[in-house]
């Protein structure tokens, strides 16, 4: 018998009973749509999470108070405990690092801003000059932080875009002067927008120099110390190069953590990678649930068919020319199943990027490949018993259908 | 062409043993017409589908054009099945989603015929047995006379040496009995070798040669004078 042949008989008992077939192809496509379109979602999601990452920018060192066990995101960075401060004097002691390009020392805290009746509570950032570079962000109007002598507390500062907005409305803000707490700053500069980033939203903030900060808080130290290493391979030398620093600066006392930022991101990258294989192993049960109903779909048209495949054998197909058409049927099945799987599961993926236009869905090719090879597989494979049982019934019983 | 040596057919039941056929010897020549009768349950489907090689014996042998067949494998029995025997069926068994078209061609498609071959050797069988209307129509579309009718040309479009007919008029009515039995007895002037099983004396009259059945075995073996 040709393979064509083949083909077409099969193909013509599947739509002999078109609506077992259709379900049997629609368990196929779900299954497969499903490993799609959730292991695009949790691609999107690990892919969101490197470009804002990235974002923040690009081969960084993180140094922040505290001691953790091992370098990576710990409860004890969570809670933020301060044994001892980093001053700005570690910070720049950084510096004498070969490995380190410039840094950028952060105090946070927050404070009300006011110009004339209007007044808000807003984030206040305390950096240097170097912050604008080395954390990507984006000026709009004016200038940055003046660079020059690091405790040097010049009173000026940089608005973020929605507080000069809050304040100033459209008229002109750079040159007039606002009230931070009890100080008077000077705006020089205003953030151009620029959205939500890692959980910072930099048009809602003030920037001023970091010593300034320290004068409104009241305080000394650090928060962090973002470390730009001069490029891609100095930054692990760059953190043992900092660690060393600052422990020889605390008197051997292993008390802040420093992290880099590909470590971090490895973490999280892990992670969700993990998250998506789970989330797409989960789904594709589904379609070896799909491949299983398969089986018993075969069965069943075993058991219908008897007579048919008593008749074939006497007209002279041998068992495994029954064996070809059974198997024929269950390829094209999961085959044409998977296909309108992937048209569905693609189409999904779509649909999810078109509502949240900021998540970057789309489905890797292991998934795609994993889904269609399952399906192809577990189809095939649980085709085979049926399909041998077919082939091995004896024609005269299968022709009385006894 | 077909010889039979003490061949027995037993069937287990349980634990009990079915005889359905004892020790039975016969030859049949090429081109000979035979009929098979006798009662209920006396062997002649069991011994049908013995010569077809629907079925194996429990013991005994069977020469088919001088080779041994009852010992053949699954693949080799069916090429024999293909290449040499038609079968015609009381209850038809024509595949009810296929146009009587397609299931005349069935054969020639199980045994890889070309496709273009195919077409004219099922519109000039058809043609022959004055169908060539119905060539599109499904079984349950056609009358029991026609599906019949369908099946002997499936039955002989691979141009067989032996028919072997299961009670071919069982399920129609007289006239169109007739007309089945006539289009068979052509084939014999053609040469083709017809065995037909039948509770119908007068059908079985007809044959030359007429055996009679009882208990598994050969009664009477009576062959017409020409
Ligand atoms: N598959 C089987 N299993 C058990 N016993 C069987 C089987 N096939 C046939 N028999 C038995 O063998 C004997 C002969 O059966 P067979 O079908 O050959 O009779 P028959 O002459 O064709 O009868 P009928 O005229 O009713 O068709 C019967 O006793 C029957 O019960
Ligand atoms: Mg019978």
């Amino acid at each position: 018998m040709k393979l064509a042949d083949t083909v077409r008989f099969a193909s013509g008992s599947l739509r002999g009973s078109p609506t077992r077939t259709l379900l049997m192809m629609l368990a196929m496509a779900i299954g497969v749509a499903a490993v799609v379109v959730l292991t695009a979602l949790g691609e999107g999601a690990r892919r969101y999470v490197v470009n804002q990452f990235s974002s923040l920018g690009t081969n960084l060192v993180i140094v922040l108070p505290g001691r953790t066990e091992t370098a990576g995101v710990s409860p004890g960075m969570l809670l933020g405990q301060i044994p001892r401060e980093i001053t700005l004097d570690d910070a720049e002691a950084v510096l004498r690092s070969p490995a380190v390009n410039r840094i950028a020392p952060l105090t946070m805290g927050t404070s009300s801003i006011s110009r004339d009746a209007l007044n808000r509570e807003v984030v206040v950032l305390g950096s240097t000059s170097e912050l604008l570079e080395v954390r990507h962000m984006t000026l709009g109007l004016g200038r940055f932080l003046p660079p020059g002598e690091i405790h040097q507390s010049t009173p000026v500062c940089v608005l973020g875009n929605k507080v000069k907005q809050e304040l100033f409305g459209n008229a002109p803000a750079v040159g007039a002067w606002v009230r931070l707490g009890d100080r008077r700053f000077r705006v020089i500069g205003i953030m151009a927008a620029q959205g939500e980033s890692m959980g910072f939203n930099t048009d809602e903030i003030v920037i001023i120099p970091v010593a300034a900060a320290h004068q409104l808080f009241n305080t000394s130290g650090l928060f962090r110390v973002l470390v730009e290493a001069r490029s891609r391979d100095s930054i692990e030398q760059a953190r043992r190069d900092a660690e060393t620093i600052l422990f020889q600066r605390h008197n051997g006392e292993k008390d802040v953590t420093v992290i880099t930022q590909d470590a971090v991101l490895a973490t999280f990258d892990r992670i969700l990678t993990a998250l998506t294989m789970a989330v797409g192993g989960i789904a594709a049960i589904s379609l070896a649930v799909a491949g299983v109903l398969i089986m018993n779909v075969m069965l069943i048209a075993v058991a219908q068919r008897v007579k048919e495949i008593g008749l074939l054998k006497a007209l002279g197909a041998p068992g495994k020319q029954i064996r070809n058409l059974f198997f024929a049927e269950a390829v094209l099945l999961s085959g044409i199943g998977s296909v309108a799987g992937l048209i569905l599961g693609y189409a999904g993926s779509r649909l999810i990027a078109e509502i949240y236009p900021s998540l970057p869905v789309s489905p890797p090719w292991w998934a795609v490949l994993a889904a269609t090879g399952i399906a192809l597989g577990t189809g095939i494979l649980f085709s085979v018993w049926p399909a041998r049982r077919a082939a091995r019934l004896d024609p005269v019983t299968a022709l009385s259908g006894r | 062409m077909i010889a039979l040596e003490k061949i027995s057919r037993i069937f287990e039941v349980g634990d009990q043993q079915v005889a359905a056929l004892r020790d039975i010897s016969l030859t049949l020549g090429q081109g000979e017409y035979v009929s098979l009768m006798g009662p209920s349950g006396s062997g002649k489907s069991t011994l049908l589908n013995l010569i077809g090689l629907l079925d194996r014996p429990s013991s005994g042998t069977y020469l088919l054009e001088g080779r041994n067949v009852s010992d053949l494998d699954d693949r080799q029995q069916a090429e024999v099945r293909s290449q040499k025997i038609g079968f015609v069926f009381q209850s038809f068994h024509l595949v009810p989603r296929l146009t009587a078209a397609q299931n005349v061609e069935l054969p020639m498609m199980l045994a890889g015929v070309p496709a273009d071959e195919r077409q004219a050797r099922v519109r000039a069988l058809l043609q022959n047995y004055g169908l060539s209307e119905r060539a599109d129509h499904r079984p349950d579309q056609l009358s029991g006379g026609q599906r019949q009718r369908v099946a002997i040309a499936r039955a002989t479009v691979m141009n067989p040496r032996i028919l072997l007919a299961d009670e071919p008029t069982g399920n129609l009515d007289q006239a169109t009995g007739r007309e089945v039995m006539k289009l068979l007895e052509n084939l014999v002037t053609q040469g083709i070798t017809l065995v037909i099983v039948t509770h119908d004396v007068e059908i079985g009259a007809r044959a030359r040669r007429q055996l009679h059945m009882l208990d598994g075995q050969i009664l009477s073996d009576e062959t017409r004078a020409a």
